[in-house]
């Protein structure tokens, strides 16, 4: 795997927290492609299982269609002025160099065919710039519409607020109508109405893990914590992520503790165990169908409240649900529900006075990633901080343009957590690695599932070195139990 | 009658034809734009977050982008101060123009008359530089397209003739209003006869024409980003984004 670039990303900043931008290198990352769908996951989310004979007319008519239904999308193809604000702004362009990752770059690729096929400028060669929809500029959809995260970041920095996230959903919308899609995100959201969960984890073996944990928890502790499954009448639902009781399963932990210390009743279920949404990533439909299962599960369950748990896409989608699934009001409010937003709630009602000792947290210098879903679609921003700060003595920010909104996505997200697209990733988490580095911190929270996959091979590979765990692990060390 | 004069008749002739052809290209066109970006529903409420908790506060925002460019300012100072200059700029100049269309004219329009060379240089000198600012920087360079130099161009023409016509080589004022007031009154009078106006004319008539269907549509797009439009409401009790889209 090649080094994408070796400048620093962070200029000086202890000064002014500047990125210095990498010089351009076309076509840098042009090879660098997802994997295709496989036939038996796309069968199983209601997708054509190969390119369609008539690809070109579907993918203009179901264009024409999304113009029609979506004010960001029809705007967005129409406001941009190039001028270039954004075009120093994504972690993709910093990495690798590669202009067509210039979100301003990636959007033309939409409008060309938007110009050429829905305004009348495309009429005149060259005044109108546009540009048919052919097998070529097919396949440059292919490559940089699944080298962007979804992030927003650019949309920050942009005067009309052009989020090129609404654009790269549209084009995946439109080649998924077509019969192309990613092996990754199909399988994942094939998985989820097979097992419940993205990775695949059947009922089973989730209540095995869940005993497991209770058991390990009752060895070390001597306290009987508990991490219910299916249990019928409890107060509240959990929908983690279902990586928490796989692979972060300190963060899984962190829930039993929690729970277990407010004396609260708690389930998760078998039929709906994953917060993250990876309809998000592929078409409107899945996004649908993903995230109604959680209300049916909450239903099922007889569950007051349904809280999400440490995902940033999850929460993304989540704060959707209202509009996506239709009314919440069965269940108690506030409504969707965070785990960090519940933590605050609990830290403002004093829940927690007296209990927390925070120089359990003293070994760690603690700096805190912003995941790009959570940050800039949900709101939290103030949340984890807090939790970080009532549990913690040593916590330390990354420089200002790298967090809060202005926050850079792990390198991973919106559906790009796959190997092939490893120099993708390690060149886009170039500048969140950078920023960690500056702070010499040696506990890197978040919370996202995401995140926490793709952070500790970041840092491996930009050599930082740094422990990745989530925020609620830190409430966990630092929670005195009775 | 002389032949310059059948020539100046035929082309009051073509200007006229010309001057209503735009107005309606430029006014019908925008509106259909404008309509087609009010009519269209968004499936989902846009949560480009922190945002203002409520419409008060997003229409707050959206003033604020119109007026002061905050996210440019954020992202790049050079670019937000030349952007912020020459459109202030092109709005004043567009205010002074309002003492050829109106009769009596505003005393506002009239008290700016000693600042106005200063607004029309301003103007001018913005426009170049985003111009050697799409050449010079190797991103704009690589993003830079025809339609962008087109508009820079053609702007900075109508703002050199406009100058020149008024401080170097004068067109009749009188002419020049007798013209327009009869255009707008239908009482239709012969073009000033001074080619450097023409071309001033010309050129705006150009841009008006081109405009709903090119970039400059930002001008009415930015009232219509749901990122910036839509406050941060997903969360308040009892309230549901009414999807206007049954199946999307």
């Amino acid at each position: 795997m090649a080094k994408f670039d070796e400048t620093p990303i962070i200029k000086d900043p202890a000064v002014k927290g500047e990125l210095r931008p990498p010089k351009i290198r076309e076509h840098a990352s042009a090879e660098v492609k997802c994997h295709p769908s496989k036939p038996k996951d796309t069968a199983a989310i209601n997708l054509p299982s190969e390119l369609v004979p008539d690809w070109q007319e579907r993918a203009i008519a179901r264009f024409g269609e999304l113009l029609d239904k979506n004010q960001a999308l029809r705007v967005y193809m129409d406001a941009c002025v190039r001028c270039g604000a954004c075009t120093d702004k994504c972690q993709f362009f910093l990495g690798t160099g590669d202009p067509q990752n210039f979100p301003v770059a990636r959007a033309e690729l939409m409008r060309k065919v938007y110009r050429r096929y829905f305004t009348p400028a495309g009429l005149v060669p060259g005044l109108g710039d546009a540009a048919d929809f052919d097998e070529e500029m097919l396949q440059k959809w292919y490559t940089y519409f699944y080298q962007c995260s979804e992030c927003r970041r650019c949309s920050v920095f942009c005067p009309y607020g052009i989020d090129t996230a609404e654009i790269t959903a549209a084009a995946r919308e439109i080649m998924a109508s077509i019969g192309i899609s990613t092996k990754y995100v199909t399988e994942v959201v094939a998985k989820v109405y097979e097992t419940g969960n993205n990775l695949g984890i059947p009922p089973l073996a989730w209540i095995d893990n869940s005993e497991f944990l209770a058991e390990d928890m009752e060895e070390i502790t001597g306290l009987p914590i508990q991490f219910p499954v299916d249990e019928e009448g409890a107060d509240i639902l959990l929908i983690p992520p279902s990586a928490d009781n796989f692979a972060n399963t300190d963060t899984m932990i962190g829930y039993g503790k929690l729970f277990h210390f407010l004396g609260v009743s708690w389930t998760t279920s078998t039929y709906c165990n994953e917060a993250g949404n990876f309809g998000l990533f592929l078409n409107f439909e899945n996004l649908q169908k993903v995230n109604q299962r959680m209300l049916e599960a909450g239903r099922q369950l007889g569950a007051k409240t349904i809280i999400w748990g440490e995902c940033g896409h999850a929460w993304r989608a989540g704060i959707l649900t209202p509009t996506l699934s239709g009314s919440m009001d069965d269940f108690d409010p506030p409504y969707p529900y965070h785990i960090s937003q519940y933590i605050v709630d609990m830290f403002r009602k004093g829940a927690f006075e007296g209990h927390i000792d925070k120089s359990a947290n003293d070994e760690f210098l603690v700096t805190y990633h912003d995941p790009c879903n959570s940050a800039r679609a949900g709101n939290l921003l103030d949340e984890p901080r807090e939790i970080i700060r009532n549990t913690c003595n040593r916590f330390v920010e990354m420089p200002r343009n790298t967090i809060r909104e202005n926050t850079f996505c792990c390198g991973a997200g919106g559906g790009l957590l796959t190997d092939e697209l490893m120099p993708i990733r390690m060149a886009g988490g170039k500048p969140r690695a950078e920023a960690v580095k500056y702070t010499q911190a040696n506990y890197l929270a978040t919370v996202c599932a995401i995140c926490k996959a793709q952070l500790p091979e970041l840092m491996k590979y930009w050599e930082v070195p740094v422990q990745v765990g989530g925020v609620i692990d830190l409430l966990a060390n630092s929670l005195k139990l009775k | 009658m002389s032949t310059s004069d059948i020539l100046w008749t035929l082309l009051s002739l073509f200007f006229i034809g010309l001057a209503y052809f735009a107005t309606f290209a430029f006014v019908a066109g925008l509106l259909w734009r404008l309509y087609g970006y009010l009519r269209t529903p968004m499936p989902l409420p846009h949560s480009l977050t922190p945002a203002p908790k409520t419409e008060g506060g997003a229409v707050l925002r959206v003033l604020g982008d119109v007026t002061l460019f905050p996210n440019l300012f954020k992202a790049d100072k050079w670019l937000w101060a030349g952007a912020w200059i020459f459109h202030a700029a092109l709005v004043s100049v567009l205010f002074r123009h309002l003492r050829y269309f109106t009769y009596p004219v505003p005393g506002i329009v009239l008290y700016m008359e000693p600042v106005a060379l200063f607004f029309g240089i301003l103007f001018g000198v913005a426009a170049l530089f985003l111009f050697w600012r799409r050449l010079g920087l190797p991103r704009t360079l690589y993003i830079s397209n025809i339609p962008d130099y087109f508009i820079l161009v053609l702007l900075g023409l109508v703002a050199a003739t406009g100058l020149m016509v008024s401080y170097w080589m004068h067109v009749n004022i009188v002419d020049v209003k007798s013209f327009i007031l009869g255009l707008m009154t239908f009482r239709l009078v012969e073009v000033p006869r001074h080619p450097l106006f023409l071309l001033h004319l010309f050129f705006i008539l150009v841009l008006m024409i081109y405009f709903p269907f090119s970039k400059l549509m930002h001008a009415g797009g930015i009232i219509f980003s749901p990122s910036r439009h839509q406050p941060f409401q997903v969360q308040v009790r009892g309230k549901r984004y009414k999807n206007p889209v049954e199946r999307y």
